[in-house]
């Protein structure tokens, strides 16, 4: 067999070791090798988004990461989100919205998001649907998912104005 | 209607619904109390949390402990003999287990079958035996235990090829004395059918006021699930069978065809599918890497996988919709279309896919080009072309997206020619409301809709203004900006009888569904089709749970299992809805009806007079003197000796629907800017208008919509698979291969109508595929009225270059590429 | 799509990576931000049998403004200079932050590196086009220590650079002279590689032009610095003709390849719109 390494790395809050391959990219090994397969592999070469999961808080293809690059690092992937009972604000207005069917490129999607939501207060429409454009989905036409960014920033501005009322 | 430009969302009332929506109570039908009904509300999906929570199971999270994986040697030439394969190098690579060619498996393969004279039968061998027919045809298999040594593996295996000329285009096949695909099919003529309807075409045509001529074409393009084909096969021993877990629309099908080709009874191959990530079509034939998974596990009695990557799925997975028209449509002096004459050419591919055959491409072309419109005279000449390129198979709309275009581009070069305005010469020849049911040219038979009215929201909510005229030249300076109409409809859910038509040898249509309450009152769902993505387990338990007045959290669905669910057809054209909901409907009137006579015996009370809502069955008018469904279902499974012989003993119904075909009409329109000094087309409005009857789920059938038309507006503006002079795929990436993202789609605008169908138990039409069929017309119209008096373009996608190539023709250049001259974009410097 | 076998080492400074290329021979190959490296390793068109990840080397991530030179560390990403911390770092430079918009896309843009940009030497990638419109002083170790070359002598043609195997890109600096400046690029879609870009950086006197700059991408074997164009803008009044002319000039000096994109005279007919697009962009620029 071909030499493997030992790579050490926080998941989704926990502490993970594995021995793969040099060549064994972050994707195969969340999905493979941790079991995590909410992160879905939809093109290699960094196109369609489907694998996009947080290294260190940043949006990251993980189809072009190898695990290796992970080592000592934290990685977020679609499990650290709500569960099916208790979902995340992003996650209840994508449902609202009707920003999936297939569901295949969703949580791609989610992660990309979850960061650029962090990273912006309030995103104008242009800013949303460039960053909704990194991502590939075919079933819904975007316009769902357009819908519901706008939703959770325009929530959160407005919880945001009533928080000095309330103080 | 209002849009909110943020969001897109329309405000107001949007729908208008024709006659009486649907029966109520007194026949036993659901409740009228619209308070209790589901059917027509935006329920959110049941099918979402645990999407979205990242708990859906596609294809490649199931692993079961010693599973293998497959990876296919495909070959790299487009025609040859294959003189020599030698697997045995890579089984020294480390990870490989095994490596195999076609003799290995007795030869297995897949061929579809017309039963009609014009049809050249073909087989499509599962790996290559002495000759390869496109680039990407797998040649061998290697086996490992990971999908890397997998790949490794390919890498070394030696095939040694005798390269022949190959055929790659439609002129090139047709060519005399071209090469030919199959040594079988002279001409390459794989299916090559004339129609004629209608009496005295020629005189017709000859003595016509006006004769417009068109030609379009459309390149190749595929479907592109984001999940790729897959499978993983395993031999279960206890029951010797084959389990195929299969990424499908279609899993009774593929038990046909694995069964079939491994000559097997089809109980010994169980087809079982998990979630699936997207299929369009692609994924509604029979693979042949799911022929060789199969017979791999036969043969190595452990679990097998195969993930198709994006390479392959790009140079190797079903294609679908090159194909060309040239029509010839004769109008009289104020508009009206009096006859049609067609030619269309099909680039199908190698192959033909397994069951539908290239046919499925061929006849749809040929007989559903008439449309919306009275036609009373219609000749077609439509063949099927065999390519060394990768076989064609069903894509969302078929050849309707096509069809659509040439007849609609025909109504706008006939219109300009005229002298009337696009919606004008729409309007006078579209079917009126008063004509319906409507016999069209060819014999179908379409029930009521609203294509007239379509046509007129559309254009009042595009601003078109009426009597302008149509050779207005473009404001100079400015960016080229056009409208462009299409108006279609669309057969939904061919039965039996459309398919047995075709003259397929197997012939899909009807559809099963099993409805059964346990004994603590849950309802569960039992069904052939395959949602993907549709939502089904949300609208079907609309509709169940509608008849058996019970919530929806009470109604599960089952399917994609062949041992759990009765036989069906899966989920393809626009049917699974009509079909399958028409059966559930249908059997769910009749579990409801058992329920209404167990209430009545535990209520001492006549059945006729229980009314079924809330989850309790109570005496009409008498709410208070009730029980609960729930209590029924458990007297009738637990305490069934308390109950009549006839009465309870379970709780099931299994109840058939094979639609006799309903049809939905839609008119898209988009308004665009052409950049004359690149060439580069942006869409700025979009708005459809659609009737598919019923809406089961508005919000549903919006997303359905919205998705099918940006893929339409691929086809439109971005995606096309290119193949070179010797047949090489160039486009193997999605860097090359372009799908439409957030920033290439505009807000899409929907509005409905809706004219319930007396043809489905449910009122409601299928309309999965519509949005992608409108599209590509309505942008392509809009692009020629913005370059109106300075070219035009015929083919999709429409490249920036070849607008630029249309106005330097017009303009007599010869430059290729006209000058550039300052726009608006300058601003002031 | 599965990359072949290879080794890693993770370097902890420029000087071991450089150190490790040494010993790990020519088909060893540096790793930073990996978004063209690892697509063309899982395509298999690029097989290196070994990597030095040099993607944790902090110090070399970084955007300076020293004294109106902007000074870009090898492993800044993309959106450090779309989305600068320090806001007046890209003053007089904000052609870099027109240009990083256009680039890939938001995910991409969190991975992708400066450096690394440059080091893959596409055609029509933006930092290439920017480096050699500013000038640009490209710093590289080698295991004989730094030198320098210019933009104009870095970039050799298709995918190929002055960067020996064992050397490593390690710094940028970009001339200040040009205090306006555009970039305009012709793609089908947002966020693809250009079919054809165009940047146009000027200084003036007055309204008249006394330096620019004009470089195209996408249209040959690496990006290119147009002297034809530029020698049409020298000395004329920065005016709507002056551009148009100098667009001409710019499409009328390249040879540029045909693909599925288009022709070569629809690439020279984009070149000639996008320059003069380019350059009304610069001129509103800085003012």
């Amino acid at each position: 067999m071909n030499p493997t390494t030992t790579v050490s790395m926080t998941v989704n809050g926990t502490e993970a070791t594995v021995h793969v391959e040099p060549r064994h990219t972050l994707a195969d090994v969340l999905r493979h090798d941790l079991g995590l397969t909410g992160t879905h592999v939809g093109c290699e070469h960094g196109i369609c988004g489907a694998c996009t999961v947080l290294v260190d808080g940043s949006a990251v293809r993980s189809c072009l990461m190898f695990a290796v690059q992970a080592e000592g690092r934290s990685v977020e992937t679609v499990e650290s989100l709500g569960t099916p009972d208790d979902l995340s604000p992003l996650q209840e207005a994508c449902r609202t919205e009707h920003a999936l069917q297939c569901g295949f490129c969703t949580p791609g999607f989610l992660m990309m998001l979850t960061a650029f939501l962090a990273e912006r207060d309030a995103p104008t429409d242009e800013e949303i649907r460039e960053v909704v454009a990194s991502n590939l989905c075919r079933c819904t036409g975007y316009q769902g998912l357009l819908r519901a960014v706008r939703r959770v920033a325009d929530e959160r501005g407005a919880a945001g104005r009533r928080q000095p009322a309330q103080a | 209607m209002a849009v909110d430009a943020a969001t897109g969302r329309t405000g107001g009332a949007s729908a208008t619904v024709h006659g009486s929506p649907r029966p109520d109570g007194a026949d036993g039908a659901p409740s009228s109390d619209p308070d209790l009904r589901w059917v027509g509300r935006r329920v959110q999906r049941v099918e979402d949390p645990y999407l979205l929570a990242g708990r859906g199971v596609f294809l490649d999270d199931l692993e079961p402990r010693g599973t293998l994986h497959v990876a296919f040697v495909r070959a790299t030439v487009a025609a040859a003999a294959i003189s020599s394969v030698d697997v045995s190098p890579a089984l020294s690579v480390p990870g490989v287990v095994a490596a195999f060619t076609s003799g290995d498996f007795g030869d297995i393969g897949l061929t579809a079958v017309l039963e009609r004279p014009e049809f050249a039968v073909t087989e499509m061998p599962a790996l290559a035996r002495d000759r390869v027919r496109h680039v990407g045809e797998p040649v061998a298999v290697v086996v490992a235990t990971s999908p890397y040594a997998a790949e490794d593996g390919t890498e070394a295996v030696l095939v040694d090829y005798d390269e022949t000329p190959p055929v790659v285009g439609i002129d090139a096949a047709l060519a005399d004395g071209a090469p030919l695909v199959h040594a079988g099919v002279p001409g390459n003529l794989l299916l090559d059918v004339s129609l004629s309807f209608g009496d005295d075409i020629d005189a017709c045509i000859e003595s016509a006021a006006h004769v417009v001529e068109v030609e379009v074409s459309t390149g190749r393009i595929t479907a592109l699930p984001i999940e790729g084909r897959a499978f993983l096969a395993e031999f279960d021993e206890r029951a010797a069978r084959i389990v195929l877990h299969s990424s499908t629309q279609v899993p009774h099908l593929v038990r046909t065809g694995v069964a079939q080709a491994l000559g097997l009874d089809e109980s010994s191959v169980r087809v079982v599918v998990p979630d699936v990530g997207g299929g369009f079509g692609q994924k509604c034939v029979v693979a042949r890497e799911e022929l060789v998974a199969a017979a791999l596990c036969r043969k190595l009695r452990r679990p097998v996988k195969w993930v198709e990557d994006r390479r392959e799925g790009l140079t190797s997975g079903f294609q679908s919709r090159e194909q060309r028209f040239a029509l010839r449509g004769a109008f009289d002096v104020d508009g009206t279309l009096l006859a049609v004459e067609a030619d269309i050419c099909c680039d199908i591919g190698a192959y033909s896919c397994f069951p539908f055959s290239c046919g499925v491409e061929v006849l749809m072309a040929a007989n559903e080009l008439p449309g919306p419109y009275r036609l009373r005279r219609y000749r077609v000449r439509s063949r099927g072309v065999a390519t060394n390129k990768v076989p064609i198979a069903p894509y969302r709309g078929v050849s309707r997206p096509q069809a659509v275009l040439a007849i609609e581009r025909l109504m706008d070069v006939a219109a300009a020619r005229i002298g009337i305005g696009p919606v004008e010469i729409r309007e006078r020849n579209l079917v009126g409301d008063d004509e319906f049911p409507y016999r069209n040219v060819v014999g179908a038979c379409y029930d009521a809709g609203s294509y007239r009215e379509a046509l007129a929201t559309c254009a009042e909510a595009l601003g078109y203004r009426r009597g302008e005229d149509p050779s207005r030249s473009p404001r100079p300076g400015g960016p080229l900006v056009g409208m462009g109409f299409a108006c279609f409809v669309e057969p939904t859910a061919y039965g039996t009888a459309s398919f047995g038509a075709r003259k397929m040898s197997i012939v899909p249509g009807y559809e099963q569904a099993t409805v059964r309450m346990d004994a603590s009152g849950s309802v569960v769902v039992m069904v052939g089709t395959l949602s993907h993505g549709q939502g089904h387990a949300t609208t079907y338990a609309q509709i169940v749970a509608d008849h058996l007045g019970v919530e929806l959290d009470r109604v599960r669905l089952v399917q994609g299992d062949t041992t759990a669910v009765p036989h069906g057809w899966g989920t393809f054209a626009s049917r699974s809805l009509v079909a399958a909901g028409g059966a559930l409907a249908k059997a769910s009137d009749e579990l409801a009806e058992q329920l209404r006579r167990i209430a009545g015996h535990v209520l001492e009370g006549t059945p006729a007079d229980i009314e079924l809502a809330h989850g309790r069955a109570y005496v009409r008018g008498t709410p208070t003197v009730g029980v609960a469904v729930g209590e029924l279902a458990r007297v009738a499974h637990h305490a069934a000796n308390t109950l009549p012989p006839d009465l309870g003993r379970g709780l099931e119904v299994i109840a058939r629907f094979d639609p006799e075909g309903t049809y939905s009409n839609a008119t898209h329109g988009a308004v665009v800017e052409v950049d004359p000094e690149t060439g580069s087309v942006a869409i700025r409005r979009y708005v459809v208008v659609e009737d598919c009857g019923v809406m089961v789920n508005p919000m549903i059938v919006d997303g359905q919509v919205s998705g099918g038309i940006v893929q339409g507006i691929g086809s439109a503006l971005f995606e096309e698979l290119v193949y070179d002079e010797n047949g090489q795929p160039l486009s193997g990436s999605l860097m090359d291969y372009m799908v439409p993202t957030a920033t290439d789609v505009p807000v899409i605008e929907i509005h409905h109508l809706e004219t319930p169908t007396d043809r489905t138990p449910t009122g409601a039409k299928g309309m999965g595929e519509g949005g992608a069929i409108g599209a590509p017309a309505a942008i392509l119209n809009a692009v020629n009225d913005a370059l109106r008096g300075r070219g035009s373009v015929t083919r999709t996608p429409i490249r920036p270059s070849d607008v630029m190539t249309a106005i330097a023709v017009h303009d007599g250049s010869g430059r290729g590429a006209p000058m550039a001259v300052p726009t608006t974009d300058e601003g002031a410097t | 799509m599965k990359p072949p076998v290879f080794d890693y080492r993770r370097a902890a400074s420029a000087e071991e990576a450089v150190g490790l290329l040494a010993e790990l021979g020519d088909e060893a190959k540096l790793l930073a931000g990996g978004q063209s490296l690892v697509p063309m390793m899982n395509f298999r068109l690029a097989r290196p049998t070994a990597l030095v990840d040099i993607g944790r080397l902090d110090e070399l991530r970084f955007v300076r403004n020293e004294r109106g030179t902007l000074v870009v560390g090898a492993l800044a990403r993309h959106t450090d200079l779309e989305h600068p911390s320090d806001p007046h770092v890209l003053d007089g430079f904000s052609v870099l932050g027109r240009a990083a918009r256009q680039i890939g896309h938001y995910v991409i843009r969190q991975s992708g590196t400066f450096g690394g940009s440059l080091a893959h030497a596409d055609p029509a990638a933006e930092w290439c086009m920017v480096a050699l419109l500013l000038d640009a002083e490209v710093g590289l170790l080698g295991p004989r220590g730094r030198r320098v070359v210019t933009a104009g002598d870095f970039f050799k043609g298709f995918l190929d650079t002055d960067l020996a195997p064992d050397e490593m890109l390690v710094d940028v600096r970009l001339s200040g002279a040009f205090p306006h400046a555009g970039f305009q690029e012709f793609a089908r879609r947002h966020g693809d590689f250009a079919v054809v870009a165009a940047a146009a950086a000027l200084s003036l006197e007055g309204d008249v032009v006394r330096e620019a700059r004009v470089v195209l991408g996408g249209v040959g074997g690496a990006a290119v610095r147009s002297a034809e164009a530029e020698d049409a803008l020298r000395g004329r009044e920065a005016s709507p003709a002056a551009f148009a002319a100098a667009g001409e000039a710019a499409a009328g000096a390249i040879d540029p390849p045909a693909d599925l994109q288009g022709t070569p005279a629809y690439r020279r007919q984009l070149a000639s719109v996008l320059v003069r697009r380019a350059l009304t962009e610069a001129v509103a620029d800085g003012r």
